[in-house]
């Protein structure tokens, strides 16, 4: 290299280097020094594995991580199967101005803040709401049913909340599947299910799964919801880690639950990199 | 017999536009049919319709005398090479060429075996592992027909299959095509708006323009005698003038062209009278060069004049010759024997070519 | 499947009515949200008490509008000056990272590439704990070495900002990246060719094509940083941008003004959207 050509290589690494390194990697591992930290009295420390033990020794603790796990993959499975055919109808079937116009349409909602989504449903599901009055209206029930906070209601706000990042990459990924592809499917004696199962759904593969990460990402994380539609004691893990930070003021402790709920979405990611033979850069980027 | 395939007043409209306009032909059994016509005519309408993609507004396709109104694209009888072949980028090649037969619910072993003897058959064997973006171009095309024949279809319908091919490897194709047209037995409907992948391959051609088939024939007759000025411009390339068409006697005529060039030439029993306007088209190779007028004592049309121009292209060279007493310059082959190798621009010429050659139509027909 | 294939009506009757059905449901909550705003009651909920412009207007007790509301207000000018300063630095540091992956070749690239990407990997909350965490512990040092306090370190808009963009940052390089691949190099040697300097053909042929793209990126890190809510929560000290501000009256009960300044952060972003859309297409 030339040295006009270093030095500007080295102007633009720098801010690359600086943000990589003392925002994300430094602080991590700080965090999880942090964790392996044993208060033994007042301002003493002692480096061990307790704040893990007492993950791994509490029920409620262990309940909740694993229960996040789960209704975060059952989630991801519930956006993945609403938002595949209403992708595939964007990409494939709708042709022109309405293409744009229903992409678009799906892009809106989430220009809005998740907190206004979540009070939509709120508005939505409460005794007073308006699906109770409509069932009571409807003759269904004859008093008013509180539809909040219950697991069903956490579903429904996360799955709401992240169709966006499942439809968008799976309507890329569609559109770029040549209509003759298909055709020639047909022409060779496919059906719908073979074409679908064979073509179609190889095909989006990669927007599949780059969609179920970030979707399963988002569930997992998400504070808002589970704490707006679920209340206090929904039991989802980052209240646990929300709760020892700013309330119990056990930073030990919540620095343990935030690694171990890196360290979940972690595995979650890269295996399912894993089993698609997809690449981080590749789905992400 | 009945015919493989068979159009019967085939009618397609797309909102005001008729794409399809009447159209009937029959393809017979084992024979490579080509629809030859400018993008837009029209041809891939059709393809799509036989193909089932596309339901005609009116009229009947029959394959093997069995009428496919109605029938699923994935029930009928007929398989399609795209046009920019459509292999499943997903699946390896021995998937793509057993994708059909799995379809049908042939067994795995059976399938293997079928998939093998394509692949030899195509003269590729052993790359069934392979992905599709491994295989160069000529190798894909081999293996896009590769999926539909073993489907052992009645009808092979290929889009342009060689429009995406440099030009070296289309003239190999042409003769590999029609080598596995023979080798399959098979018949095949050909849709191109290039003229010689159609003249080269086809038992067959039907030339279209505007929803309409011009003229259905062999490459030859579709060469020589052409039926309309649309085929005649079409078809090869031509010298084209217009003029007043001045006498008719017997079989013969004279015309003159707007330029003042006379010339006679043979009507071929089309309908023309002293008087009309007419275009007459003559191909640049029909016309013969000589250095001495003599030499060209056989032609009734002679006419000396000058080399404005040389168009040097190997086999295909041409010198534009301009005439003495003014007028259109010609267009005429050189030959590549030697003898012109010295020729140049400015250099006196003759020129002569005999009447039979030219093909006379009334003006305005395209 | 698609149009040219012929499928059974009622099928395709089936599948419009499940779209329909999916639009529906995508604009429900929304729609509840708006016009609730306007309800003329305490609660944004049924009965319909009828038709008011005070939560937006209103300036007396119950029915405080937000345009008099102060808190609501100060949250909002908070939001705004956070989601500005994050898509600022986002967009600055994106370009560069552009740049530097698109033209230069070096060891350990593709891994840095991959590195670049993990914050869109890293649960947002964790983000926020992590940086919170390595923030006290540098402010720590400094009170233990120096007994300085150094309050930038400390929960508040600082923190905030660099917590929202330190995965912001990632989307911008992405968006920027997108298009810079789409450069035709030749322009720049062109402009080399008819004499400019390097950084005058970048400055001059570079940026006005990476234009749409940076504005793009602007107004997506913008609406990002406004509407984030998981990060900033961890870090947020006693200036609460308007996320956190609504979460908090949420949680002691909603009044029809969250709807009213919802209704206001709606119109808002969708004029945002339309802008950076109506821009893109023009280029």
């Amino acid at each position: 290299m030339k040295a006009e050509a270093k030095l500007g290589f080295v102007l633009l690494l720098t801010p690359l280097l600086l943000w990589l390194v003392l925002l994300i990697f430094i602080p991590h591992i700080d965090m999880f020094l942090v964790s392996l930290r044993e208060r033994v009295g007042v301002g003493k420390y002692e480096t061990s594995l307790a704040n893990y033990l007492t993950f791994f020794r509490e029920p409620l603790y262990l309940w909740t991580f694993l229960r996040t796990a789960v209704m975060s993959t059952v989630a991801t499975a519930i956006t993945l199967l609403i938002a595949f055919p209403v992708s595939y109808y964007i990409a494939k079937i709708a042709k022109g101005r309405m293409q744009s116009a229903l992409f678009l349409l799906c892009l809106i909602p989430f220009y809005v803040s998740e907190l206004v989504r979540t009070f939509g449903w709120m508005i939505l599901l409460r005794e007073t709401g308006l699906v109770s009055n409509l069932l009571q209206w409807s003759g269904l029930v004859d008093q008013p049913v509180e539809m909040l906070y219950n697991d069903a209601a956490i579903m429904v706000g996360l799955v709401y909340t992240s169709m966006l990042f499942m439809v968008v990459p799976l309507v890329t990924t569609l559109e770029s599947l040549d209509d003759s592809v298909i055709e020639a499917g047909y022409d060779l004696g496919g059906n719908a299910f073979s074409v679908m199962r064979e073509i179609v759904i190889p095909h989006a593969a990669p927007g599949i799964v780059s969609g179920c990460i970030v979707v399963f990402m988002l569930s997992l994380g998400n504070y808002l919801t589970p704490t707006m539609l679920g209340g206090k004691d929904s039991l989802w893990f980052t209240q646990l880690i929300y709760s020892q930070f700013i309330v119990r003021f056990n930073w030990e402790l919540g620095a343990a639950f935030g690694f171990m709920l890196l360290f979940l979405s972690s595995v979650i990611v890269w295996g399912m990199l894993r089993l698609t033979g997809q690449t981080l850069e590749k789905t992400m980027g | 017999m009945t015919p493989d395939l068979e159009c019967v007043d085939l009618i397609r409209r797309f909102g005001e536009t008729t794409a399809v306009d009447n159209v009937s032909f029959e393809v017979p059994a084992g024979s490579f049919f080509s629809i030859l016509g400018p993008s837009g005519c029209g041809k891939t309408t059709i393809m799509r319709m036989i193909a089932g993609f596309l339901d005609p507004t009116s009229g009947d396709i029959r394959i093997k005398g069995k009428s496919m109104a109605g029938v699923a694209p994935n029930k009928r009888p007929v398989n399609m090479v795209f046009q920019h072949l459509a292999l499943f980028p997903m699946m390896n090649i021995a998937d793509n060429i057993g994708y059909g037969l799995r379809r049908k619910g042939m067994a795995r072993a059976e399938i293997a075996r079928k998939v093998d003897e394509a692949l030899e058959r195509i003269g590729l064997p052993g790359i069934g592992k392979r992905k599709v973006d491994e295989l160069s171009g000529g190798q894909k095309q081999r293996v896009a027909i590769a999926r539909c024949m073993v489907m052992e279809p009645d009808v092979l319908l290929l889009d342009e299959p060689l429009g995406a091919l440099d030009l070296k490897l289309r003239e190999h194709m042409k003769i590999e095509l029609k080598a596995l047209q023979a080798a399959f037995d098979t018949t095949f409907v050909y849709i191109t708006h290039d003229q010689s992948e159609a003249l080269v391959m086809s038992d067959q051609i039907a030339v279209m323009n505007k929803g309409v088939f011009e003229q259905v024939g062999t490459a030859r007759e579709l060469y020589y005698r052409p039926e309309s000025a649309f085929v005649a411009g079409f078809v090869g390339d031509s010298n084209r003038w217009r003029g007043r068409i001045e006498r008719i006697e017997g079989g013969e005529m004279e015309m003159r062209t707007e330029s003042g060039l006379s010339m006679r030439g043979a009507l071929h029993g089309r309908q023309l009278s002293a008087g009309d306007t007419a275009d007459i088209f003559v191909r640049p190779e029909a016309i013969r060069v000589a250095r001495s007028e003599t030499e060209l004592a056989s032609f009734d049309n002679r006419i000396s004049g000058t080399v404005s121009s040389l168009l040097f292209n190997g086999a295909a060279s041409r010198v534009l010759v301009q005439g003495g007493d003014g007028g259109e310059q010609i267009e005429v082959t050189l030959p590549q024997s030697g003898e012109y190798a010295t020729l140049s621009k400015g250099d006196p010429v003759h020129i002569g070519w005999s009447g039979e050659q030219g093909n006379c139509f009334p003006a305005g027909a395209a | 499947m698609i149009p040219t294939i012929p499928q059974p009506r009622a099928a395709r009757i089936a599948y419009g009515a499940y779209v329909a059905l999916f639009f529906v449901y995508l604009a429900l909550p929304l729609t509840v949200v708006g016009v609730f705003a306007f309800n003329n009651g305490q609660f944004p909920s049924l009965p319909w008490e009828g038709f008011t412009w005070n939560w937006f207007f209103g300036d007396e007790r119950p029915m405080i509008g937000v345009f008099h509301e102060r808190s609501i207000l100060r949250a909002m000018g908070t939001s705004v000056f956070v989601a500005f300063c994050v898509a600022l630095l986002s967009v600055a540091v994106g370009l560069s990272n552009a740049f530097l992956f698109n033209r230069y070749q070096f060891r350990g690239k593709s891994l840095l590439y991959v590195v670049m990407l993990l914050p869109l990997v890293i649960p947002g909350i964790v983000l926020g704990i992590s940086i919170l965490v390595f923030s006290s512990t540098v402010a720590n040092a400094a009170w233990d070495a120096a007994k300085v306090d150094i309050q930038a370190l400390r929960p508040g808009l600082p923190l905030v900002i660099l917590g929202q963009f330190s995965f912001i940052a990632t989307i911008a390089t992405l968006v920027i990246s997108a298009r810079l691949q789409k450069f035709d190099r030749s322009l720049e040697e062109a402009a080399l060719n008819l004499g400019a300097g390097k950084l005058t053909a970048v400055r001059t042929i570079t940026i006005p094509f990476l234009a749409p793209a940076l504005i793009g990126a602007m107004v997506v890190a913008f609406l990002m940083s406004f509407e984030n809510f998981n990060t900033t929560l961890m870090l947020v000290g006693s200036d609460a941008p308007l996320t956190i501000a609504m979460f908090d009256r949420l949680k002691e009960g909603s009044t029809p003004l969250l709807n009213a300044v919802s209704l206001l952060l709606m119109l808002g972003s969708s004029l945002l959207a339309l802008v950076m859309i109506l821009f893109q297409r023009r280029r």
